[in-house]
């Protein structure tokens, strides 16, 4: 079987779960018995004129199928449904607003915990039970248990407080976010503390789960036909083992990745001032606004399962053997 | 074909003295390989053969320098082409390894990258050993393949190693292990993964590679059948020693040692599963920790006597050697025995 044809079922199969998602998603919030969705909406404290308004818009006394379709072609096609929270406010272009931010925060975050958790995974491989593989071991279980929230409170009472002034941090911009096209350099200064904070619990989880793997990976057979070729130690080390446990990171990767996407990333977006979509989803939550909640779920759901998409095709690609059968 | 300048015929292509790898461990050193002697010609192919846990795989590593366990302590001499590899520096190895000396493993299913064409694990090692560029490697990978009898080899390179069938890849293992023109090769037991008719196919493989090639072999296995179709000597191993060394007629025509009559008695047929415990030698090999003071063998030898309390030295011919207490006498009566006697050893 081709990639080409692997990539092509596997987006298929996406379309196919996001329909199912959004159906769910609508259910759970419109065919709940003993609840009127339009009261909902309406959001607490409202008359009865908008919940009558409300149900008209909706289309509540018609059937669900046809609820449901306008349901989607206003989230999806007119892009036109608004909050009864905070009144007029468009959600789904808000969230597109949003989107770019929590995006700039995980990807910015990605590369960082990829980049260190394969340095800190292979180096600790190749100094197993040594003085260096031990100190990483405990620097990363350090790293998991920093709750992030903590985390980021003490990074900024640093950088923005007390050492603000010093050479260290004084480059350190004000909490908050700046659009990557206005300033460039001033977006990056922005985001490398938020960076480093979230990226830290997962370089210190795929460190170690990297290290477990490549020294499993350094008793198979085919790294003793490696060294028996000849290859110097650090290429049978990063060619061979790394290669080939690398597979492993990658589902891994595929899951937290959507996760943070659709608003795993909440609190570093909260503590950073970063007005993410996590952000957003937690203040939908707060207010109940339905409709923002509808918009954050829904879009949350289609990141999570691209996200996933996208790995298992880069998977694919890095694992000849998925692509058989 | 290039050969080394240092070949001269005189000196042996392999001389192995007294080789010795033991093991520290929690329970006491293993004591694995226990000093193992023996020399190889030119184009010469020498079968091992033993049960399990006798020491020919830990004999082969040591060969190739590829024990890395840090409770290792490995002594003796290993001469290639009158170069001392033990005690030889890691670089001057890893040109040796995969270059002069190539060895080939026991299960090919497993012994490939998963994640890398064939092709491109051959280049590596090609551009390892050699200067040619990538693409003249390629063809020479494309050549190689054909050369180990695999079948649209310009197809084949471009595949992953799960897409071949295990002999196709014992090819591919084989072929890589040719590439450079090795002047030995080792093979641990390449044959027992397969099944029979690629067995055959591969052991012809190994045989065309000694007459095209040039490559003097060290073949080790579990079946005494094997041996006889292919080696020209033979080395009993038996808890980490060779108990006999001579050439394979006369390994097979007038066998000395009680342990190598009892696998000549099991020679299985070359195809099945390899027996972890031959039938036709009573008990169990022994723990390599609690060996007994004198010949390894004598508990599950039907033949010990009070001699045999003492460790038996290498005796007999140049050409025939066997580290048994029994005398010439002895031996000859005891050998025309087996067939009756079979009956008589409890299994
Ligand atoms: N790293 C090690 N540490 C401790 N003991 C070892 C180590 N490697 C090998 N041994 C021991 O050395 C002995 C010889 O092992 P070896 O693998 O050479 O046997 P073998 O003759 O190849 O057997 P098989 O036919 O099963 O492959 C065994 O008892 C084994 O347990
Ligand atoms: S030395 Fe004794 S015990 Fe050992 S094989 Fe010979 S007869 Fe048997
Ligand atoms: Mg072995």
């Amino acid at each position: 079987m081709s990639l080409g044809f692997t990539i092509v079922k596997r987006l298929a199969h996406m379309v196919f779960v996001m329909f199912g998602i959004s159906v769910l998603v609508f259910l759970i919030f419109f065919a709940t018995p003993g609840a009127d969705p339009a009261a909902r909406i309406a959001g607490r404290n409202a008359s009865p004129q908008t919940v009558a308004l409300i149900r008209k818009e909706f289309g509540l006394d018609k059937p669900l199928p046809v609820q449901y379709l306008r349901m989607m072609d206003r989230l999806v096609i007119r892009r036109d449904l608004t909050s009864y929270v905070n009144l007029g406010e468009k959600v789904v272009p808000t969230i597109f607003r949003a989107a770019p931010v929590t995006l700039s925060l995980v990807f910015g975050a990605a590369v960082i915990w990829i980049v260190f958790s394969i340095l800190v995974g292979v180096l600790a491989a190749a100094f197993k039970d040594r003085t260096l593989d031990r100190l990483l071991m405990i620097l990363s279980l350090i790293g998991i248990s920093i709750p992030v929230f903590w985390l980021g409170e003490v990074v900024n009472l640093v950088s923005q407080g007390l050492l603000h002034n010093t050479w260290l941090f004084s480059w350190v911009p004000p909490l908050g976010y700046v659009p990557l096209h206005r300033d460039p350099a001033l977006w990056f200064k922005s985001l490398v503390l938020p960076w480093f904070t979230l990226a830290l619990a997962f370089i210190g989880i795929y460190g170690r789960v990297l290290r477990a793997n490549i020294v499993e990976a350094m008793q198979e057979d085919y790294i003793r036909l490696a060294r028996a070729k000849g290859l110097p130690e650090a290429q049978v080390l990063i060619r061979h083992a790394l290669r080939c446990s690398m597979i492993a990171i990658f589902t891994l990767f595929g899951l937290d990745f959507g996760a943070l996407v659709g608003g795993g990333a909440l609190l570093t977006e909260v503590v950073f001032g970063l007005p993410g979509v996590g952000y957003l989803t937690y203040q939908a939550l707060t207010n109940l606004d339905l409709p923002m909640i509808m918009a954050t779920v829904t879009y949350a759901s289609f990141f999570v399962v691209s996200a996933n998409a996208m790995v298992d095709i880069l998977y694919s690609v890095f694992d000849p053997r998925v692509r058989n059968d | 074909m290039t050969e080394a300048t240092a070949t001269d015929p005189a000196v042996p292509l392999l001389a192995v003295d007294n080789l010795r790898v033991s093991f520290r461990t929690a329970r006491g050193t293993v004591r694995a390989v226990d000093g193992v002697s023996f020399r190889l010609g030119h184009r010469e192919i020498l079968g091992i053969v033993g049960e399990s846990g006798s020491g020919k795989s830990v004999s082969l590593m040591a060969m190739m320098g590829l024990i890395n366990d840090p409770n290792a302590v490995i002594e003796g001499s290993i001469k290639f082409q009158g170069r001392e590899l033990i005690g030889l520096g890691a670089r001057e190895m890893r040109r040796l390894r995969g270059g002069r000396i190539a060895m080939i493993f026991q299960d090919p299913m497993t012994a490939l990258t998963p994640v890398y064409t064939v092709g491109r694990q051959i280049v590596e090692q090609l551009r390892l050993h050699t200067d040619l560029s990538t693409g003249a490697a390629r063809n020479r990978a494309v050549e190689l393949l054909e050369a180990v009898g695999i079948p649209g080899p310009k197809d084949v390179i471009d595949r992953y190693p799960h897409q071949l069938s295990g002999g196709m890849r014992q090819r591919v293992v084989i072929a890589m292990a040719l590439s450079c023109n090795p002047a030995l090769m080792l093979a641990d037991e390449p044959t027992t993964a397969l099944d029979v008719t690629v067995q055959a196919a591969i052991l012809d493989l190994v045989r065309k590679l000694r007459k095209d090639f040039g490559s003097s072999v060290i073949l080790v296995t579990h079946n005494m059948g094997v041996v006889a179709e292919i080696a020209d000597k033979v080395a009993v191993m038996y808890a980490g020693r060779i108990v006999e060394h001579a050439d394979t007629p006369t390994m097979f025509r007038t066998p000395w040692h009680p342990y190598t009559w009892g696998l000549l008695d099991s020679i299985p047929p070359i195809s099945g599963a390899r027996p972890r415990r031959l039938s036709s030698i009573q008990g169990a090999p022994p723990s390599l920790q609690r060996l007994p003071p004198g010949c390894s063998f004598a508990p599950r030898c039907q033949y010990r006597s009070r001699r045999c309390a003492v460790k038996p030295p290498m005796i007999g011919e140049p050409d025939h050697r066997v580290a048994c207490v029994l005398e010439p006498g002895e031996r000859r009566e005891i050998v025309r025995k087996p067939a009756q006697q079979n009956d008589e050893i409890p299994s």
